[in-house]
């Protein structure tokens, strides 16, 4: 047992983070590892220690002693408070032996978790940030996409969502109108579906995990769920944190740090819609983690 | 026929990409699982690419090289038939030896505190992010200094593979946690970089028509 002594544990008492199960990395990290020789994660501003049990299953203690986790998709879960609130997301795809998944590894990156996922549910940056494969000038237009929050799941749905695409992965090598669905599972949990190469009218699935550092740093992990099989895992990996390291200095450079739910720091179009409903379903869930509180206007 | 064992993420693959580029020469890219797969660490890799299990490693015909700065030093070598990227000229391949050397120390403080704060490895953050500012100011030194004569580049009238050698880490600054705010030799020289004709960018650095539309 590890000695208990810091009076606050954690950077944070949102029980948005607290109670939520956040991932600390690709559940491989184990290897090797025992309670003598435990790996290390950061979250919430504290070290965990981690490691595999004689059982087989993963162990995890806090600065206070043990904590809840779990194996789910090939990642390590861990939940920093007393109880979850909700059950893990799910996602059937990362089960059908037709598919295959690959851990793309995670890459930190200096700002809120929550712009993260953001960014990933932006198609505006395409030509821009990622031109030559996500998108091309002058195809900047997002034509209209619908945006719903599943009542049973609570999950944020986005459908119909297409965008030219040159080159839309790793094995396309012509442009297409790359076909679209999002599904925001957790505040930093997300899923893209894509139209999947050379396999007409089946998707292709790439999750976003974000493990939250602190209020401002985060480590972004990406899961391919795919279908493609021509291709090495270097290739599919080199394709995916190409894009993500594009999207890397853009979101470093974005102020405030910390994502403003509302008022007028930002401005947003139509094209914003999964942008918008994302920071409305955030403010419903009273998210002060990561958030930008704004200072109180002078008088 | 050229192949080049390849990072994408990696600022010393793409240093050699960029030469490659501008050298119109054409390769195949052999992409290497440096993170999360730490595929240049497997015995395959150590044992038929590199024992040293560092990239990039070229591999032209049957000669194989590894070390960003000595692919350089090859590639202009043995097919810039103009010596534009490596003069021959005594004074300038003793300088350009010189910013090779430095371009390495980048690697030991600027690229080390990036791969602590983007992939996760350990280290002494605050120790290499203090080294690279003084390699940085080593940089912004000489810059400045030529700026004054009316140069640009680190060691001859044009670029050179002293400069391709030192762009990368200096222009990923930022990913290392570095700000660039008091180095204004070195940050102009790295604007001059990225307006070169034929420029091609790595992800992390902004391609310039794109940083046009920021402004």
């Amino acid at each position: 047992m590890l000695c208990i002594t810091p009076a606050m544990a954690f950077c944070t008492d949102d029980p948005n983070m607290r109670n939520e199960w956040l991932t600390v990395g690709s559940a491989r990290n184990l290897h090797g590892s025992s309670a003598q020789r435990p790996q290390t994660a950061r979250l919430l501003g504290e070290n965990l220690a981690l490691w595999t049990g004689p059982d087989g299953l993963p162990v995890c203690h806090g600065p206070q002693g043990p904590l809840a986790v779990r194996q789910h998709c090939g990642y390590l879960w861990v939940c920093c408070g007393s109880t979850p609130t909700r059950p893990l997301f799910v996602l059937p795809e990362s089960t059908d032996p037709a598919r295959r998944l690959v851990d793309c590894g995670g890459i930190g990156v200096a700002t809120s978790g929550l712009r993260v996922v953001e960014n990933f549910l932006d198609m505006g940056h395409f030509p821009f940030v990622h031109a030559g494969t996500l998108g091309q000038l002058p195809h900047t237009e997002v034509l209209p996409y619908r945006v719903e929050i599943d009542p049973h799941s609570d999950e944020i749905l986005a459908t119909g969502c297409q965008f030219y695409q040159p080159r839309a992965s790793a094995s396309a090598d012509t442009g297409l109108m790359a076909q679209y669905r999002y599904r925001v599972m957790q505040p930093l949990c997300a899923a893209l579906y894509k139209s999947s190469p050379g396999r007409p009218g089946a998707q292709d699935v790439i999750a976003l995990m974000v493990q939250p550092l602190d209020e401002e740093n985060a480590i972004a992990h990406c899961l391919l769920v795919y279908f493609e099989d021509q291709l090495s895992d270097a290739a599919l990996i080199s394709f995916q944190q190409a894009i993500f390291g594009q999207d890397k200095p853009i979101l470093e450079n974005q102020r405030p740090r910390r994502l403003p739910l509302d008022g007028p720091l930002e401005t947003h179009m139509r094209c914003d819609l999964a942008s918008v409903t994302y920071r409305r379903w955030l403010k419903g869930r009273g998210m002060v983690f990561g958030v930008h509180a704004p200072t109180a206007a002078a008088p | 026929m050229i192949s080049l064992y390849d990072y994408e993420l990696s600022g010393n693959c793409y240093k050699v990409r960029l030469l490659l580029h501008w050298l119109g020469l054409e390769y195949t890219r052999i992409p290497v699982d440096f993170h999360p797969g730490r595929e240049h660490q497997s015995p395959a890799f150590l044992d038929t690419v590199n024992p040293l299990g560092q990239l990039p490693v070229l591999q032209d015909g049957d000669f194989r090289l590894r070390d960003a700065q000595a692919i350089l030093v090859y590639l202009a070598s043995q097919y810039d038939t103009d010596q534009y990227w490596y003069p021959s000229d005594a004074r300038v391949r003793g300088n350009i030896t010189l910013w090779l050397t430095v371009a390495e120390q980048l690697n030991h403080t600027a690229a080390a505190a990036r791969l602590q704060r983007s992939f996760g490895y350990a280290g002494d953050s605050a120790a290499c992010q203090q080294g690279a500012n003084a390699v940085l100011r080593q940089l912004d030194d000489q810059l400045a200094e030529q700026h004054f004569q009316g140069r640009h580049w680190l060691a001859a009238e044009h670029p050179t593979i002293a400069d391709i050698a030192c762009f990368p880490y200096s222009a990923l600054a930022g990913e290392a946690g570095l700000d660039l705010i008091g180095f204004p030799a070195l940050r102009q020289w790295i604007d001059a970089m990225r307006h070169q004709p034929g420029f091609i960018t790595m992800p992390g650095i902004l391609a310039v028509r794109f940083a046009k539309m920021l402004t």
